[in-house]
């Protein structure tokens, strides 16, 4: 199984492979196979779907002028479109503990932001830790950058919310049950502290810098 | 005046707030063993979800009172709006989980076993039968967006029965009364059905114990 079958998976077509990893067990110890598997494959997909489902409802109403049923779908496209971006954007943030894109090195220019605005990374750390185990229910921390005045933040979007707006995702962690029950139970602190070692931080700088270009699903 | 008087409260006032002897909420023993749903749910979920999910939940909301007693002492109502977030998610975590585990019961000893009596016949009236209530509860589980229970609950204000869903754990509170519930959290199903929750959803009902669905109907009459 490889995870570049992004290619395809959408019909309206994946512009690029995020993955430049190739087995699903590439992120362990840190998340099994089977967590990777059933969460690209299943999970991921579903949205994929449910997103197509609803846009081809919503081309439909938009051809009949039906503002009601537009309407009535944009929950449906919020979810599973946010589901879709943010698995996108987390499969591409993350890297197995041994590539060089996990070193912090890869990203000299967000770490000195990241120095600046919190001290230094293991503050940075601790807070964004703090932030991610304080989430009730079901939903994602991202690291993000406001477009206007540059600052770094870390904020939470419930259940499948993107992150949208002025603010830029750097990177985003899941914090849904789905992406770490199979492994940690309900020790979703050693998951969360597992997932540092395969944060892909040459990822994190070029969205930092803005030269990741749109996200193109 | 008033206002200063709303916002201070007397001495005695605070002092009857402050040397009232809090109670702490302890996590209520199962009344089956932990296996004792499968193959519905199995042993090991149920181990977790109580003993660990529900546990958390009880420590939290102990922990979130006393400094929510705390903040009362200190007249500091800032502080105690701060802290409602923390009450409802821990507070809203013991209620549902305790009345969740109240409305299971293994094959043998009522679960499955078809309601009877003023709930039975309120259920027909409002869906049409019991498996029609069920798959509309089905609809409602399957639909919830992120993490969340479904209940079917009786609205105080018409008598009518309803089905809905709660976010997170928001309880069932106001002018709904709970009768049954079913956590759809990925917690309360993944280690068996993974993403299959809708297997999850059918099968739960082999263990629905519907008669402390109707003794919560009879209590709200």
């Amino acid at each position: 199984m490889v995870l570049s079958m992004f290619l395809g998976i959408w019909e309206a077509g994946l512009k690029e492979s995020f993955v430049t990893h190739s087995a699903l067990q590439a992120l362990e110890p840190y998340i099994s196979g089977q967590i990777m598997q059933i969460h690209h494959s299943k999970h991921h997909q579903t949205y994929v779907n449910n997103l197509n489902a609803a846009t081809a409802n919503h081309v439909k109403a938009l051809q009949e002028n039906d503002i009601r049923a537009q309407i009535n779908l944009q929950q449906a496209i919020k979810f599973n479109g946010g589901g879709h971006i943010n698995h996108s954007l987390f499969w591409a943030n993350l890297v197995p503990a041994n590539f060089s894109q996990a070193e912090l090195e890869s990203a000299p220019k967000l770490t000195g932001a990241i120095s600046a605005k919190y001290g230094s990374y293991d503050e940075f750390k601790g807070e964004f830790t703090g932030v991610l185990l304080g989430l009730q229910g079901s939903g994602w921390g991202w690291l993000v950058k406001n477009k206007k005045t540059d600052q770094l933040d870390i904020i939470t979007t419930k259940d499948q919310d993107p992150v949208v707006g002025d603010l830029a995702p750097i990177f985003g962690v899941d914090m849904w049950e789905h992406a770490y029950y199979l492994q940690y139970f309900n020790d979703k602190a050693s998951y969360v502290n597992g997932i540092w070692n395969i944060i892909n931080w040459e990822t994190a700088e070029q969205r930092f810098l803005g030269c990741s270009g749109v996200l193109k699903l | 005046m008033s206002l200063l008087r709303i916002l201070r409260p007397t001495t005695a006032r605070r002092n009857l707030l402050t040397s009232s002897i809090r109670y702490k909420h302890t996590l209520p023993d199962l009344p089956y063993d932990y296996a004792a749903l499968e193959p519905a749910i199995s042993g090991k979920i149920m181990e977790l979800h109580h003993s660990k999910h529900h546990q958390t939940y009880v420590n939290s909301l102990n922990d979130a009172e006393e400094k929510y007693s705390s903040a009362v002492s200190a007249n500091d109502v800032q502080g105690q709006i701060s802290l409602q977030p923390l009450l409802r998610f821990h507070g809203g975590g013991h209620l549902n989980h305790t009345l969740f585990w109240e409305n299971l019961a293994p094959k043998g000893s009522g679960g499955g076993e078809p309601p009877s009596g003023i709930l039975a016949d309120a259920i027909n009236s409002t869906y049409g039968s019991v498996e029609d209530l069920k798959k509309r509860m089905n609809v409602t589980l399957a639909g919830i967006q992120g993490s969340g229970w479904g209940w079917l609950v009786k609205d105080k204000d018409t008598g009518a029965l309803q089905v809905i869903a709660m976010p997170n754990q928001d309880p069932v509170v106001g002018k709904y009364i709970p009768l049954l519930g079913i956590d759809a959290w990925e917690h309360a199903y993944y280690l068996q059905y993974e993403n299959r929750k809708a297997e999850y959803f059918s099968k739960i009902w082999d263990v629905v114990d519907w008669k402390a669905a109707e003794a919560r109907y009879k209590a709200a009459v």
